[in-house]
């Protein structure tokens, strides 16, 4: 049984005053026991509100109007309350986009891992003041850190250490999922590495399912094992992350992928994507890449396309679905 | 440590800029306050000695005397606590009547502060958790209602309805004028028994003010990643209430104390005069009703003095609720 | 790796990204149109609509004093002392005085004040946080520091002391003395908003572009601070009244005018609960109350409208 089952998913953002805002639009995603999954897309696709949906955090005004969510076989969607509390532990948990703010400022690292080790206790667990230092002390070597960290408040970390406690105290929880948003953004290049590093040992040494969110195609490349490609609230490619660099691709992705190139080049070529994101207070007809895409055509315009194989994977494109059938044909017909 | 020494070197120098400001008021004002406070001394006939006069003029002015001369006499006449001789109190000297008066006015506010603050800050809270619901409504447009009541209002209705027409409470004094302080259990029962209306009146119209600012800290501190973060753990709704929400909301209604105490203290100053409480408000109520300029100025400096303090000890608490003020430089 | 590192700010709401951020408002709308979109906006949150609905009820009342009130507030025809009846609804006062003509008028003197005393403080405030917020260093250093110097010097002994030392009393130095009290809160939070503007990169930006600091200040960072300044306003003008109702409760006011703290005062001065005249204290005060509460329900529409987070759902 797959870890993770969501269908149709669908998040809608109301605000009380301003325009309603699909920005998750008919969502399944299939996730096993073990992978790690870089969800990438850019501002605004949809990709946070997605990890955000999957661990039951939405908050309003943004919504989860339809879908169902199987993790490990119950459905999370209709949790609520304290089942949805407890469901926590063993269960999904978020990393937050920046650690810089992500750690209550009165209180130190240990009341932290306290609070939580506390709030799922199960009777016969130690969580005295010793039982919890000597986990704290556990899950922050795990994480690559003084056990020294325990007794500092959040101000005194830099931003890379913060972000290894948030990740330390979601791995208190001994989740099988987690959700890690855009856990590198706030942070400079050579600390990013360090700790995209960490979240690799540690998924590869404990198993858990990880989904990384990032508007860094190459931070995902990188680092997992299967890459989704967001936009517009779709999921309009999902490969595997070897076959990413190279072969045919969504247009988008391949855009995506054009916006790269190695500095150490001779001559250094930048992409860009013309055009704007649509507006997602709309609902559309046909493909939403239309309007920037170089292969637009009729039929684009007039269906959505669903995921059709493509390559190692699929991808949500009807001309590339259609190339590679005729290749396929004439490779059959050969 | 290096805040609490910026914090010790401000008190010093705004202590300093108060107290001089205090200087400069009757002399800035037209008409001349010393020539009234003479006057009216004279009219009722009490004796002035030569340094009672020399007194009145360094607190009220003296227009034949260079300011900086002035100046120095002003800060000699606080020194030696001679604030001249009051027109409501001509037996005593004025450094006494307020010396007496001060501890019921302290007691006064202190208690009420601590209940206002304590069960505003709750309030505020609860509103702000269950924003946009029956319980913040109630307790918004609750709290708007009652704190737009002038406190010399409420306390006159307070005082009609339960003192006069039902009986409960003394209708006015700290204590009952048969008697004398003094520190026994009963005197004490009946002083507190006496302070039950004036605490009242003052928490009831002080409280708002804590309220809302509790409500909107917590409405703000509720969006903050850390509040997300903590949900996202799997914490309990009260522990991510109290103390991940909260604790944090609160620091900026401490760091406020200063300008609620303020209007607490204009609120005393009504309320003692409307219960007859024998505090320093009830005195500057005097004061000011009988023109009484020495006495009314020496009250003046104390009351501000008080605050001062108040706000200084406040802001030093404040290193225990705030771990990042305890390590910066 | 990221050779494209735009640094595009995470929008607000998803979805957010598709409208192309537009250069911020060319010319600031005629002030007629602006106050009447103020207006309709405050009129959309509850709150402030009962508030407008209130205040317009006091301003109307006020307006046409002559009109509601049975008889002249001054005239002194009536027995003194009466508890109510047909003729006095709430009553005489020591002189022969109709309270509930006293009340009608008073609307006047009580609104004027609060909103005089409130827009001169305000003015005050706002002119100090703009100079102080705009210009870091030593101006901004003695700006703050005489502002703080304000904020704790308590208010109403303050007040108390100068009406008592300026021996004439007239409405308009009750309106000053309160003005002078009360305006450091306001110059301290429009400060703030000032120095975070300020930094701003729309600020920056057209300061290079060569735009002369006064028109910065007045094109670029003032519109943006509307909702603080009409904050601040409305919260003054509360102060105010209040204020001005204490000061003529203690004896302080203008024994020529009728507002409704003199009616408290002379309330007070007559012992009027003890003589069974209780809608005497309690009228007024209920009028103070409601102008306060007006003004408070006003801001708290104004406050959802530039804070999103404390809009009602």
């Amino acid at each position: 049984m797959a870890l993770l089952e969501a269908h149709g998913v669908n998040v809608v953002y109301e605000p009380s005053r301003g325009t309603r805002i699909w920005s998750v639009r008919d969502v399944d995603l299939t996730l096993e026991q073990g992978e790690f999954v870089g969800l990438v897309g850019e501002s605004g696709c949809g990709k946070s509100t997605l990890g955000f949906a999957l661990t039951r955090m939405l908050r309003p005004p943004a919504r989860l109007t339809s879908g169902t969510i199987r993790f490990a076989g119950t459905d999370i969607a209709g949790l609520d309350g304290e089942q949805l509390r407890r469901a926590r532990r063993n269960g999904f948990a978020l990393v937050l986009q920046s650690g810089m703010n992500a750690l209550n400022p009165v209180r130190d690292i240990e009341h932290h891992f306290g609070d939580i080790l506390k709030a799922h206790a199960v009777p016969g667990e130690d969580v005295s003041a010793a039982g919890i230092r000597r986990r704290g002390t556990e899950l922050l070597e795990a994480v690559r850190l003084d056990p020294a960290v325990l007794s500092r408040f959040p101000h005194e970390l830099s931003g890379g250490m913060r972000q290894r406690v948030s990740i330390a105290l979601a791995l208190s929880l001994q989740p099988q999922m987690i959700v890690f948003d855009e856990p590198t953004t706030a942070l400079d290049v050579i600390v990013q590495q360090a700790v995209i590093g960490t979240i690799k040992e540690l998924q590869r040494e404990r198993g858990f399912t990880a989904i990384l969110i990032s508007h860094d195609l190459g931070i995902v490349l990188e680092s997992t094992d299967r890459v989704m490609v967001m936009y517009a609230g779709r999921i309009v490619e999902d490969q595997p992350a070897r076959a990413m660099a190279r072969g045919l691709h969504h247009p988008y992705t391949e855009a995506l992928l054009d916006c790269y190139d190695d500095p150490r080049a001779e001559e250094v070529r930048l992409g860009g994507i013309p055009g704007t994101p649509p507006d997602l207070s709309a609902p559309n007809t046909g493909c939403s890449y239309t309007p920037r895409c170089p292969l637009a055509e009729d039929i684009c315009r007039q269906q959505d396309p669903p995921l059709f194989p493509l390559e190692a994977g699929r991808a949500a494109c009807h001309v590339r679905a259609r190339a590679a059938r005729v290749e396929e044909e004439a490779g059959r017909a050969r | 440590m290096g805040y609490i020494l910026r914090k010790v070197v401000l008190f010093i120098i705004t202590l300093w800029a108060a107290i001089t400001l205090v200087f400069i008021l009757p002399r800035l004002m037209p008409g001349s306050p010393v020539d009234a406070a003479l006057g009216k001394l004279a009219s009722a006939g009490v004796p002035i000695t030569n340094a009672e006069r020399a007194a009145i003029e360094a607190q009220l002015g003296a227009p034949h005397t260079s300011l900086l001369a002035q100046y120095g006499d002003y800060w000699n006449s606080i020194a030696t606590l001679r604030f001249g001789t009051s027109y409501s109190f001509p037996s005593q000297t004025v450094a006494h009547t307020i010396g007496v008066a001060l501890p019921w006015t302290v007691f006064l506010v202190g208690t009420t502060t601590v209940l206002a603050f304590i069960i505003g800050t709750l309030l505020g809270v609860y509103a702000g958790w269950h924003r946009a619901k029956l319980a913040d409504s109630s307790v918004t447009i609750g709290a708007t209602f009652f704190g737009a009541f002038p406190p010399f209002w409420l306390g006159l209705l307070l005082l009609y309805w339960l003192s006069f027409k039902y009986g409960w409470f003394p209708i006015k004094g700290g204590y009952d004028p048969g008697t004398t302080p003094n520190w026994s259990l009963s005197f004490v029962g009946d002083a507190l028994y006496h302070s039950v209306l004036p605490g009242l009146t003052l928490a009831i119209t002080t409280l708002s003010g804590w309220v809302f600012g509790m409500r909107n800290n917590m409405i703000n501190t509720l969006g903050e990643d850390y509040v997300t973060f903590a949900e996202a753990n799997g914490l309990r709704s009260r522990t991510v209430a109290m103390l991940y929400a909260a604790r944090n909301a609160l620091l900026p209604n401490v760091t406020a104390f200063g300008l609620a105490l303020g209007a607490l203290i204009g609120g005393t100053v009504l309320v003692e005069g409307v219960y007859s409480y024998p505090g320093v408000g009830n005195l500057l109520y005097l004061a000011v009703t009988n023109h009484d300029f020495p006495l009314m100025q020496a009250l003046f400096l104390v009351i501000t003095l008080s605050m001062l303090v108040a706000i200084f000890i406040v802001d030093l608490l404040y290193v225990r609720l705030d771990p990042r003020v305890r390590s910066s430089t | 790796m990221s050779i494209i590192a735009t640094p595009v700010p995470p929008p607000e709401a998803p979805g957010a990204a598709a409208r192309v951020p537009s250069g911020h408002a060319s010319a600031v709308p005629g002030p007629l149109r602006f106050i009447g979109r103020a207006l309709r906006t405050l009129w959309s949150n509850g709150k402030a609509r009962a508030g407008l609905i209130i205040l317009g009820i006091i301003i109307l009342v006020a307006i046409f004093a002559p009109v509601l009130a049975p008889h002249s507030p001054a005239a002194t025809t009536f027995t003194p002392y009466l508890g109510s009846s047909g003729t006095n609804w709430l009553g005489t006062t020591g002189n022969g005085q109709d309270v509930f003509s006293q009340l009608i008028y008073g609307a006047r003197v009580s609104l004027i004040v609060g909103l005089c005393a409130g827009a001169l403080a305000t003015l005050v405030a706002a002119t100090f946080g703009l100079i102080s917020g705009y210009r870091p260093g030593l101006v901004d250093e003695v700006l703050s520091f005489v502002t703080n110097l304000a904020l704790v010097v308590p208010g109403l002994p303050l007040m108390i002391v100068l009406t008592a030392y300026i021996q004439g009393h007239s409405v308009w130095t009750i309106v000053l003395v309160v003005a002078f009290t009360s305006w450091a809160t306001g110059a301290r939070v429009i400060r703030s908003q000032v120095k975070t503007l300020r930094a701003r990169e729309f600020v920056t930006s057209a300061v290079f572009s060569g735009e002369r600091l006064f028109r910065v200040a007045f094109r670029e960072i003032l519109p943006n601070m509307t909702s603080l300044v009409a904050a601040s306003f409305f919260a003054a003008a509360t102060a105010a009244v209040l204020a001005e109702a204490s000061l003529e409760f203690l004896g302080l006011g203008d024994p020529a005018t009728v507002s409704w703290g003199t009616i408290l005062y002379a309330a007070q001065q007559q012992n009027a609960l003890l003589t069974g005249q209780w809608l005497m204290v309690l009228a007024p005060g209920l009028a103070i109350v409601l102008l306060m509460v007006s003004f408070t329900l006003i801001n708290f529409g104004i406050d959802a409208l530039s804070n999103p987070r404390l809009r009602e759902k």
